[in-house]
């Protein structure tokens, strides 16, 4: 039982908890829109990964660092305590949101993998067929100020990830964790996993302060664009970052902090004339929702008309490259109907554009999200909804995949 | 329209609710300081079941005459349930979105007859 603190004298306890019943809404939307019709890919949910910390620590090389995490996480009294960048962070809202408190509850039957079962009880509910999953508190590692200890955490989450969950369940993918602070390191990983079952790309942590231009990373792009794999950047948040720590409140950091990191890393990234050394490295910017994306577009294409002395490697402007990249959709800002209608138009959506849940996250989208928008059109909503993350990912879908158009 | 029976007097307390369905209509009916209030069980937000979630008081900031901040309280008066989704709050005596007022759940009467709640659907 769960016994949650409320607002007063009361508590509310809960005995028992079961993704398929909360999702339950989320399964009608389903079965009204018909989404059994088109193929429906969602390229960025999670799961708990320190929940198998156990099993992950059973596959880290070195001896010495393996038994401090292993030592460090019993007395730390929780999962990754004392090993881990923890991350201050309000992420269930109070116990709002009430998924965060209580899913130590769901029960899970069978010998498949616990975060299998539950992945899938969420697919279903929503009607997805693939989904494409990243870990959570692990999102905060490459702010580990040991180099090594992000590159053992690095390559045993991988090796477990694709033994224990990709190898299983073909509907599970994966962008593989890349240990960033170590580019030797990071091209390593592509050279080992890439062709691995249930790996279609590789993930790099937007919060850390390595910048992506760097040369050590040349031959690391090259790889990728060699086995055609994109290279995500998945944005997080830093508090400690110097002047995130000016804001008071989770939402603040929230809100900032998950476009902030990306929108460095973008900088950088068509500023140094990447897009053009690597032409066909598919760039993916996940969960920094998008409405930065119109910002940045407007702001580096006016600054470099004025000084495109400083960006010479470009043959375009900044905004054109960025219509090249691809981007997930979650947390998608849906206040401002007409301003989301804009910013489609600025970023290709009906080509570029991929739906992303970010299920369980507390700011989760469900796939109505794009469906029910009044300024797509069918071929629109199916090509962002999967048949654009089909081509980006070379997707087998099947009779599935041909309903897209 | 259809009489709904919600459940017993004795099985209400305060700050407790039902969801009652009928014709793929859900309602949550709860009983706070000793009235009933009911909302369709559907967030404004993605369609979330919002009567489901737990209840808490709105959280006030503390200010001072001279307007500097003194810290954060629960209000004496103002109640929300809030939908498990995502957090959308919801005024527990109006159905009003908190953060938008503009925006509300549909309302549904509530009608006692002896020990029996039903809600009017």
């Amino acid at each position: 039982m769960v016994d949650i603190p409320l607002s007063d004298f009361r508590h509310m306890a809960i005995e028992e908890f079961d993704t398929t019943k909360l999702l339950e809404h989320a399964a009608r939307q389903a079965r009204e829109r018909g989404y059994d019709k088109f193929p429906i890919v969602d390229v960025d949910s999670h799961h708990y990964e320190l929940e198998s910390l156990g099993e992950i620590l059973q596959y880290m090389d070195d001896p010495v660092l393996q038994q401090l995490a292993m030592s460090a996480t019993q007395s730390g009294g929780s999962k990754g305590t004392g090993v881990l960048p923890s991350g201050i962070g309000y992420q269930d809202i109070g116990g709002r949101v009430l998924r965060y408190s209580v899913r130590k509850l769901e029960k899970v039957g069978g010998d498949e993998h616990r975060d299998i079962t539950l992945t899938r009880r969420w697919m279903d509910a929503m009607g997805t067929d693939i989904a494409v999953i990243f870990p959570s508190p692990m999102l905060q590692l490459g702010l580990h100020p040991q180099v090594e200890m992000e590159v053992a955490f690095a390559r045993a989450y991988n090796r477990w990830l694709v033994e224990r969950v990709l190898s299983a369940e073909p509907r599970i993918r994966s962008m593989l964790y890349l240990p960033f602070n170590d580019p030797a390191a990071s091209f390593r990983m592509v050279q080992e996993f890439a062709g691995k079952p249930g790996v279609v790309g590789f993930m790099v942590t937007a919060a850390r302060y390595r910048p992506v231009h760097h040369n050590d990373y040349m031959r690391t792009y090259a790889l990728l664009e060699e086995h055609g794999l994109p290279l995500a950047f998945h944005s997080a948040y830093d508090w400690n970052e110097q002047s995130m720590a000016m804001m008071n409140r989770f939402i603040s950091v929230h809100a900032l902090g998950f476009v902030f990191h990306n929108m460095i890393h973008m900088t950088n990234w068509i500023i140094n004339g990447l897009p053009e050394r690597f032409p066909k490295l598919k760039l993916i910017w996940i969960e920094s929702g998008l409405a930065w994306l119109p910002f940045m577009i407007q702001r580096l294409d006016n600054e470099y008309m004025m000084r495109s002395s400083e960006a010479p490697a470009l043959k375009k402007l900044p905004g054109d490259y960025i219509r090249d990249m691809h981007f997930t959709s979650q947390p998608m800002e849906v206040t401002d109907m007409g301003a989301l209608e804009t910013t489609f138009r600025m970023i290709k959506a009906e080509t570029q554009l991929l739906y992303s849940s970010d299920y369980p996250h507390w700011d989760f989208d469900l796939p109505s999200t794009i469906y029910d928008l009044p300024f797509l059109s069918e071929t629109a909503k199916r090509n962002i909804l999967g048949g654009n993350a089909a081509r980006v990912f070379g997707l087998e879908l099947g009779g599935k995949l041909a309903k897209v158009a | 329209m259809p009489e709904l029976f919600v459940a017993k007097v004795s099985e209400l307390p305060d700050g407790e609710r039902r969801i009652v369905a009928h014709d793929g209509l859900e309602i949550g009916v709860f009983c706070w300081q000793g009235a009933f209030y009911a909302y369709q069980n559907l967030c404004v937000h993605q369609g979330g079941p919002a009567c489901e979630g737990i209840i808490m008081h709105k959280v006030e900031d503390v200010l001072g005459p001279d307007r500097t901040w003194h810290g954060q309280k629960f209000s004496d008066e103002e109640v929300h349930f809030v939908c498990p989704w995502h957090g959308y709050e919801y005024d527990l005596k109006t159905g009003e979105c908190a953060a938008d007022r503009r925006l509300r759940l549909k309302s549904f009467d509530v009608v006692r007859r002896g020990e029996d709640i039903y809600v009017i659907a």
